[in-house]
């Protein structure tokens, strides 16, 4: 067994003396009980400070536990709050894009629709909200494989089907995408799951900078792209979309 | 969220633009729109809330005035525009919060008194003498509650020491929160317009529905000297120009050119302006309004009879409204009393974990039952409780109770008008709640719509504005201007929506006569 790093294992002893009512600590206490240089202590708290799993109380110094731990596992972003977060910036998207706005998240082994604004013309539209979409050809499937690690082992295991003869299908080429994605930090399908359907999206992220779910348009693939590449204007359209639900979602208080 | 909408493609960077100034019970906004209804910035700033008793609820005017000039100052900063971009400034507001100012000084001689305070209780039981609530509903549409400016007025000359006699001297102006802001920004002690617009006017209890004029048997009664009321003008003309101030430097001459109460300039953003249209609003209450045309239709199922708008010498345009008490607070109280919940958007997820009520029915009857039974002495119940339900059938039933209850009033203007509901508009902030948004549907058996504008309280205002001086043409070019970015249609089966509703109607049987002595 590789040798445990002492750091980890005295920051873990640190929390087990923190736990347990509601307890507050002083620097030196804390140095004494463990054995530790008071430098060595403080320089251990500040780090967990810094990452919230620590608090420091203003007037008297002392250490407790920090709100950080109460929401590691209890917490997820519950997607009704996802949307109405997003409400006012996907509506604006659909008004200045004027296409179709879909807002989705990983569920199982595809996208789940939680948002869906309609395209701002008055040609019959059907809510898809609750509808699912495949991972690794559509492009908010492509943005949650790109930037969420269990969507993207999720994208590696199915079947990856070809829905149209541009489909990508194997392996290598879906990794080389992904790189693209997340070096562009958009993702697109242009007729890869329906037949003259384009669509862009783009990442949006917690206030922890973990990948919450992807905002993207949909539409005619005569609208989108121009001269057979996607119009940049669009493309900026979502992804300042993306950064505006981003923004709200890292502005909100827990 | 006050960041100017940045995502533009369609480009709202030209102007013109026509600016709204929403003047709220908790906050004062100010947002500048373009020609598409599109929003360019918003600003806002919320003012104190004084609760010097329990049940009295205040607002220093001054500071409102304050907070106006500043959200609206700082608006038109934040879009980069200058008095040139601007066509026109519009009104809307908390309806019914009444203000005694002296026109000499320009000093409000007491806080206003908001429309929720209760101070004026005892006053309207008094008023009704022999005949009740409904003593001047034939005449206003309302019946004698607290709501209402006229009492508050008459509270304040009763009770504000020398008041009366300044009044009767002819030194004091009244006004709902639309005129105190024109008064200001046309020039206060300056010469500043002394108006109000005809849907203000028709929640004071003392404006004639019928001949659009303060009633003067009934000022009388109520005792309310006439020379201190505004005039009454429509909702869509020129009223004045910004003068003197903060904002004549910075905006003088701009036309203030449209007036309309909350709830009524939603109904126009939603352009709800066919007889039959109709909006409801979903907050904390719930407000829905239906256009009935040209027609004052006086409700005999506990609904408040209005003016919709009346758009400069045209005919006035009247409305029936219903107002729900409790339904987005119903879902706050699950989080915050109960504990159920962390964030009210969770009850939707809570709620989507079953598949059905499991039986239980929640009719939340907090303060009694409102529209269309008005009982006092109901209170909350949940029925049909079994050991099989859970708190996930507990939050369908909380999401149903608004649903039912919106089916009530629409029940009631359908009963009252004649004409059946044929799409309902929706906007606030429970639209964001899809399973209840599709439970509506389901409900009302029709369609229900979300517009693409959320803020469609500022936009009526704007829209009014902008009719008033030209920038739009007329009521079909706002129109145009409406998105639809949500339809949920009905998928409920008509025998079980028939059963449900008649579950429902048993539950609310069972909250009447809870309180066995009222008063």
């Amino acid at each position: 067994m590789a040798r445990n790093i002492q750091s980890l294992e005295r920051a873990a002893a640190m929390l087990r003396l923190l736990a347990g009512g509601e307890r507050r600590l002083g620097l030196s206490d804390i140095a004494s009980s463990l054995g530790l240089a008071k430098g060595t202590a403080h320089g251990i708290l500040r780090t967990l400070q810094q990452e919230g799993f620590v608090e420091q109380d203003d007037a008297s110094g002392r250490y407790q536990l920090g709100a950080e731990l109460l929401r590691l596992g209890t917490t997820y972003l519950d997607v009704h709050e996802l949307r109405a977060r997003a409400l006012v910036w996907t509506d604006d998207l659909a008004r200045s894009s004027g296409e179709s706005v879909h807002l989705g998240v990983l569920h199982q082994q595809g996208v789940l629709i939680v948002h869906h604004v309609f395209r701002p013309d008055d040609s019959r539209q059907v809510l898809e909200i609750g509808a699912m979409q495949p991972l690794h050809c559509t492009a908010l499937g492509k943005v949650l494989s790109a930037y969420d690690p269990v969507a993207h082992s999720e994208a590696l295991e199915s079947d990856r089907k070809a829905f149209t003869d541009r489909t990508v299908c194997d392996l290598d080429a879906f990794e080389q995408i992904l790189d693209i994605t997340r070096a562009r930090g958009y993702a697109a399908d242009v007729e890869e799951t329906w037949e003259g359907v384009a669509s862009v999206a783009a990442p949006i992220h917690d206030r922890r900078r973990m990948p919450v779910g992807a905002v993207g348009i949909t539409g005619a693939v005569e609208r989108l792209c121009r001269d057979g590449e996607l119009r940049a204007e669009l493309i900026a359209a979502v992804r300042d979309c993306a950064r505006a639900v981003s923004r709200d979602l890292g502005a909100a208080r827990f | 969220m006050t960041d100017a909408h940045t995502a533009g493609i369609a480009s709202h960077g030209h102007g013109p633009f026509i600016a709204a100034i929403d003047q709220g019970t908790t906050s004062s906004r100010c947002i500048v729109f373009d020609r598409d209804g599109r929003i360019v910035s918003v600003d806002q700033k919320e003012h104190e809330q004084i609760f010097p008793k329990p049940g009295w609820v205040e607002h220093n005017a001054t500071e409102i005035w304050t907070n106006v000039e500043e959200v609206v100052a700082s608006a038109i900063e934040k879009a980069g525009i200058t008095r040139d971009d601007i066509k026109a400034i519009g009104i809307t507001n908390q309806r019914e919060t009444t203000l005694l100012w002296d026109k000499n000084t320009g000093e409000p001689v007491h806080n206003a008194i908001v429309w929720q305070d209760t101070r004026t209780d005892a006053l309207c039981r008094e008023l009704g003498r022999n005949v009740g609530q409904d003593r001047f509903r034939r005449e206003t549409g309302l019946p004698l509650a607290s709501y209402f400016a006229g009492p508050k007025a008459r509270w304040l000359l009763d009770n504000v020491e020398g008041l009366r006699e300044r009044a009767e001297a002819g030194d004091i102006l009244f006004g709902t929160m639309d005129s105190w802001v024109i008064w200001n920004l046309t020039g206060g002690v300056d010469g500043g317009r002394h108006v109000t617009d005809v849907t203000n006017a028709s929640r004071t209890m003392l404006m004639n529905l019928h001949t659009l004029e303060w009633d003067p048997k009934i000022a009388e009664s109520i005792g309310v000297p006439l020379a201190m009321l505004p005039e009454i003008r429509s909702s869509a003309e020129v009223y004045g120009e910004i003068t003197g101030g903060k904002l004549g430097d910075l905006l003088g001459g701009i036309p203030v050119a449209s007036a309309l109460g909350d709830q009524q300039a939603a109904l126009f953003g939603q352009t709800c302006f066919s007889e039959g249209e109709a909006k409801s609003t979903y907050g904390t209450g719930t407000f829905m309004l239906m256009n009935t045309g040209e027609k004052i239709i006086n409700s005999y199922s506990g609904l408040l009879t209005t003016v919709g708008y009346r758009i400069g010498d045209d005919k006035p345009v009247y409305a029936l409204e219903g107002s729900i008490a409790v339904t987005g607070s119903l879902v706050q109280w699950m989080r915050d009393q109960m504990g159920l919940i962390s964030t009210a958007a969770e009850i939707e997820t809570l709620a989507l974990s079953v598949e059905d009520n499991g039986g239980a029915y929640f009719v939340p009857a907090f303060s009694g039952l409102f529209a269309p039974y008005w009982r006092p002495d109901a209170r909350g119940v949940i029925a049909g409780l079994t050991r099989y339900v859970t708190k996930a059938h507990l939050a369908r039933a909380v999401l149903e109770a608004t649903a039912w209850q919106t089916r009530e009033i629409s029940d009631a203007m359908t009963k009252d008008s004649g004409v059946e509901l044929t799409a309902l508009k929706v906007d606030g902030g429970m639209t964001s709640n899809n399973l209840l948004m599709q439970t509506l549907s389901d409900f009302l058996d029709a369609p229900v719509v979300r517009p693409m504008v959320a803020e469609t309280t500022c936009l009526g205002a704007a829209y009014a504005a902008g009719l008033a001086v030209g920038f739009w043409t007329n009521t079909d070019d706002l129109r145009a201007n409406w998105r639809r970015a949500a339809e949920w249609t009905p998928r409920m089966d008509a025998e079980i929506r028939d059963r449900e509703y008649k579950s429902w109607l048993k539950a609310v049987e069972r909250t009447m006569g809870w309180l066995e002595d009222e008063e």
